[in-house]
């Protein structure tokens, strides 16, 4: 019979638990879950990495959707439980859903720790918990002003790298003498600082917050010693307090945590609590791995198995901060009755510490270089009596028994049930055999399987050697990344094979070139299109199935399957006629949204598929043609109003952005291509940040390239100076059909340029006119074959089939 | 249950797909480039993309909002990612396509 489970709390702690339950005893429970958090369960651990932009939000779910649709789970987003009734063994929402249990997990986790300084409610004063935070300090980080971060723990220095990183100056307030020294010792403590200042973060330590000073929102803090730091933004990140509120009302025994046995039973026979909400043997947790832990022994109490007990370790502590690696284990504090040694290497910012009682590691401190983590606490976990290798200890495992250093017999010498994964708690032996017994060869794969190195990512290197030793010559990280799945040629191979065997369509390219899949995928088809379309513009027939959806409608998908449109105004420039034609379809097909674009056009957001012939109709009607906002090609060319009309202006930037859009337009190119014309060096069209912009002076035309104000930020690069408009776009085009055929797909020319390097790329554009030439020349031979308005062929009739569903069935007889 | 007739194999373009519109939702079609046909709910299991909007390849499309791979055979992300849509049976019978739907006359009753 199935009983019937509620679980208070999404996190990663009960989303584990679900795992191991359904594994164990699929079908014994229906199971419930209130989730405060409007989403699914995604990775906490990674809300840094999201912060500092070098994850999105998508990449760190763990259980999309369609993982509570399958196992049958009725999830309530954003549903806050506000009481447990154990007489009636119900639990009620904020929003007046009632459900009866006969299993409640309490999952409810831990608040942070507000300081009570007056000003602490001021706007502007956020934590650092969940994806909301997260979000609250990217649109504060927009701003790139002054952000304080107070805490110089964990969650802290991760806070102040990501703001930092998005482009805030930030200080770091901490009340201790050194910072982490939760887990560091003093002298890695110092180290630490050095290494963050170095990042351009400042930090102040022994920092007593007296106040939070400002007029409905934060100006800055005030310090005890009277110091004034300036802040728009205020990050507290003092540490955390388990959630025990909603358990304490109930009448369950309540501590600092919600106080559990060993097998995750609170004092109510029918609730379980786990994660950071639970106390067991006096003590709470915040790390993942023993939260992990408690996951698993709380399902197989569910599942009916009594025996499992939660046991207290000592998990390592790491930092996610790229580029600053420290590892802290254990007990670390001086003591008569212990012994330590150290390791310090100034030049190489290394400092290794170990804390010995009776020959044994109870503790570790790492800095610097942290890759011998996994063996301390190995021989700690074990217990092992280090006194025949004490001389050598400090240097690590590869040093035992006279062996040169080498990180590789490191690994090979691990037992295996050595832990790799701290995070998911997955040992040597569980990722060697998976490696084998699945044939996985690369490092997605055996994180898919095996979850190692899945959550921090700590352990990737790790886990990249233990693949190197299992599958020798058949795992090699630093060979040419492939296209895809589907070969193992790289991008650069696959263009000059093209071009070398003649290939003049995409069976031609995966027969010759030995595609290991029938008809390949989402990722090399589309590139193998640009480039044939690139190489043979008089030749290969485009392939609209290996179009990504908004190439080959046309148009931009939206979130919700609707689509934007954008027509062309070219230069920025339009006038009463479009604007009414713009008008009418806006009426007549009641469209949502109207915005003007970055690029100075006007996008209408919200079309169904189905209008979309008919809009382009109405606004073809004016003349317009499509704006490609959604191509890999050319989109905009953005002008200011130059000569004309501004008193600065010193040539006719206007014109010339006209100009060059209605020569390049409708062309394709290996990433989007944006472009700008400033009539003056005041640079009002931002043509110092755009992939290829011009800067008109009295003397005449600067071109400039390889800008980037997107997910990367970076000035642009001078090509050179010209004197006529002419020359302006003959550089220009050639330089843009030089990137068309050398760059990877989906590269932008910022990337590439970096690439083949600039210089190279002045010498062939600049220098050399023979060249330069050619390109031009190539490229004006293509645009013969790309400048024709998709739009205007849509309306005539081209690709019917795209915009209309194949049948409308059922709805007769639903109707009888 | 009932087969609906919703027309011919050549209205769908080779390795692509059309949408069906039915009561229950939309429904995609999809041609293989072996010229085999499939039909699936039109609503990734993760963000609930248009399916019938991807590149297919193989037998599997990839959804256009977030990349993730659906089999056409079963209904089921590919790779790492859990979630599955519905299948929906599909006949050919010499080029004419019909799919099964559960009684749709329930709906207005």
């Amino acid at each position: 019979m199935t009983e019937k489970l509620v679980i208070i709390g999404n996190g990663m702690a009960p989303g584990r638990m679900l795992e191991h339950l359904f594994e164990k005893a699929p079908g014994q429970y229906q199971v419930t879950i209130f989730n405060a958090e409007p989403r699914v369960n995604y990775d906490r651990i990674m809300l840094s990495p999201v912060l500092s932009g070098e994850k999105e939000y998508e990449e760190i779910i763990i259980h999309g959707d369609g993982w509570y649709i399958k196992h049958g789970i009725t999830l309530y987003k954003g549903h806050k439980i506000v009481a447990i009734d154990r007489a009636a063994k119900t639990v009620t929402s904020d929003h007046g859903v009632t459900e009866s249990y006969d299993k409640l997990v309490i999952a409810t986790g831990s608040v942070p720790f507000i300081i009570p300084v007056p000003g602490k409610d001021l706007r502007g004063v956020i934590t650092y918990r969940d994806l909301d935070d997260v979000q609250a300090m990217l649109l504060a980080a927009q701003s790139r002003e002054k952000a304080v971060v107070i805490g110089g723990g964990l969650l802290g220095l991760e806070a102040a790298a990501g703001l930092a990183n998005r482009g805030m100056d930030v200080t770091v307030l901490h009340v201790m003498p050194t910072l982490m020294e939760r887990q560091l010792d003093p002298a890695a403590g110092y180290l630490l600082q050095k290494a963050v200042e170095e990042r351009g973060i400042k930090v102040i330590c022994k920092a007593n917050t007296k106040a939070i000073i400002g007029d409905g929102k934060v100006e800055g803090i005030e310090l005890d010693d009277g110091r004034i730091i300036p802040a728009t933004l205020v990050v507290m990140a003092v540490g955390i307090r388990p959630s025990v509120g909603l358990a304490r009302d109930a009448g369950l025994a309540v501590n600092r945590g919600i106080v559990v046995d060993d097998g995750m039973l609170t004092s109510d026979g029918s609730i379980m609590a786990l994660g950071e909400c639970a106390e067991v043997a006096g003590q709470v947790y915040g790390l993942v791995a023993p939260l992990y832990e408690m996951a698993r022994v709380a399902a197989s109490h569910l599942s009916g198995d009594r025996s499992a007990a939660f046991v207290h370790s000592d998990t390592p502590t790491k930092l996610k901060v790229t580029g600053i690696e420290l590892f802290s284990l254990g007990d670390f504090a001086d003591g008569d009755d212990r012994e330590e040694i150290v390791l310090r290497d100034a030049s190489a910012g290394v400092y290794k510490r170990l804390v010995l009682k009776d020959n044994k590691i109870i503790g570790t401190v790492l800095y610097g270089e942290t890759a011998d983590g996994a063996w301390f606490n190995d021989l700690k976990k074990r217990q092992t009596d280090i006194s025949q290798m004490r001389e050598t200890l400090i240097f690590g495992q590869a040093y035992q028994g006279g062996s040169p250093l080498d990180p590789m017999a490191a690994v090979a010498a691990l037992p295996d049930d050595a832990e790799i994964c701290g995070c998911n708690g997955v040992c040597k032996g569980k990722i060697t055999s998976t490696i084998t017994g699945k044939g996985l060869t690369s490092l997605d794969e055996v994180r898919a399987h095996t979850k190692a190195s899945a959550s921090c990512g700590s352990c990737t290197g790790l886990v990249e050697q233990l693949m190197t030793l299992t599958l020798g010559d058949n795992y090699n990280p630093a060979a040419v990344q492939p296209m895809c799945g589907c070969t193992d040629l790289g991008h650069d191979d696959v263009r000059r094979l093209i071009k070398a065997k003649g290939l003049k369509s995409i069976p031609a390219v995966m027969q010759e070139l030995e595609w290991k899949t029938s008809c390949g995928c989402a990722k090399c088809r589309p590139a193998l299109n640009y480039y044939l379309i690139c190489d043979w513009p008089d030749e290969y027939a485009d392939d609209y199935q290996s179009r990504f959806i908004n190439e080959r409608v046309h148009a931009n998908i939206q979130k919700d399957g609707t689509y934007s449109v954008v027509p062309r105004m070219w230069g920025g420039v339009t006038n009463a006629k479009e604007l009414r034609a713009i008008a009418d379809v806006v009426d007549k097909f009641d469209v949502p949204l109207v915005k003007v674009t970055g690029g100075q056009r006007i996008d209408l957001l919200g079309i169904e598929k189905e209008d979309l012939p008919a809009v382009w109709a109405g606004l073809g009607k004016a003349g317009f043609v499509s704006g490609q906002a959604y191509a890999k090609g050319l989109r905009t060319v953005k002008t200011c109003v130059g000569s004309d009309w501004c008193r600065f202006g010193t040539q006719d930037s206007t014109g010339l952005g006209i100009r060059i859009e209605k020569f390049m337009w409708g062309s394709w190119t290996p990433a989007k291509l944006k472009m700008a014309v400033s009539g003056c060096p005041r640079n009002c069209a931002e043509a110092t940040c755009k992939d290829i912009g011009v800067i008109c002076v009295d003397s005449g035309f600067e071109i400039h390239f390889a800008g980037a104000a997107g997910l990367d930020i970076k000035g642009t690069e001078v090509l050179g100076l010209v004197k006529t408009e002419d020359e302006a776009l003959e550089h220009i085009v050639a330089l843009t059909q030089m990137y068309r055929e050398q760059a990877r797909y989906l590269e932008r020319i910022y990337k590439w340029a970096k690439r083949v390097g600039l210089d190279e790329i002045r010498r062939q554009i600049m220098s050399d006119a023979d060249k330069r030439k050619a390109y031009y020349d190539r490229f004006v031979f293509s645009q013969t074959f790309a400048q024709v308005d998709p739009w205007s062929e849509r309306v005539s009739g081209k690709d019917k089939h795209e915009f209309r569903p194949m049948a409308s069935v059922g709805f007769n007889e639903a109707a009888e | 249950m009932n087969w609906y007739s919703i027309g011919r194999i050549e209205d769908i373009p080779l390795r692509g797909a059309r949408c069906v519109r039915t009561p229950q939702g939309k429904i995609g079609v999809f041609r293989t480039a072996e010229n085999e046909v499939f039909a699936i709910e039109d609503h990734c299991p993760h963000k609930g993309g248009p399916l019938s909007q991807g590149i297919v390849h193989g037998k599997a499309v990839t959804c256009p909002l977030h990349n993730w791979v659906i089999s056409l055979e079963t209904g089921k992300a590919l790779g790492a990612d859990e979630g599955a849509v519905r299948s929906i049976p599909v006949k050919n019978e010499d080029g004419a396509l019909s799919i099964e739907l559960e009684s749709l006359m329930m709906a207005a009753e």
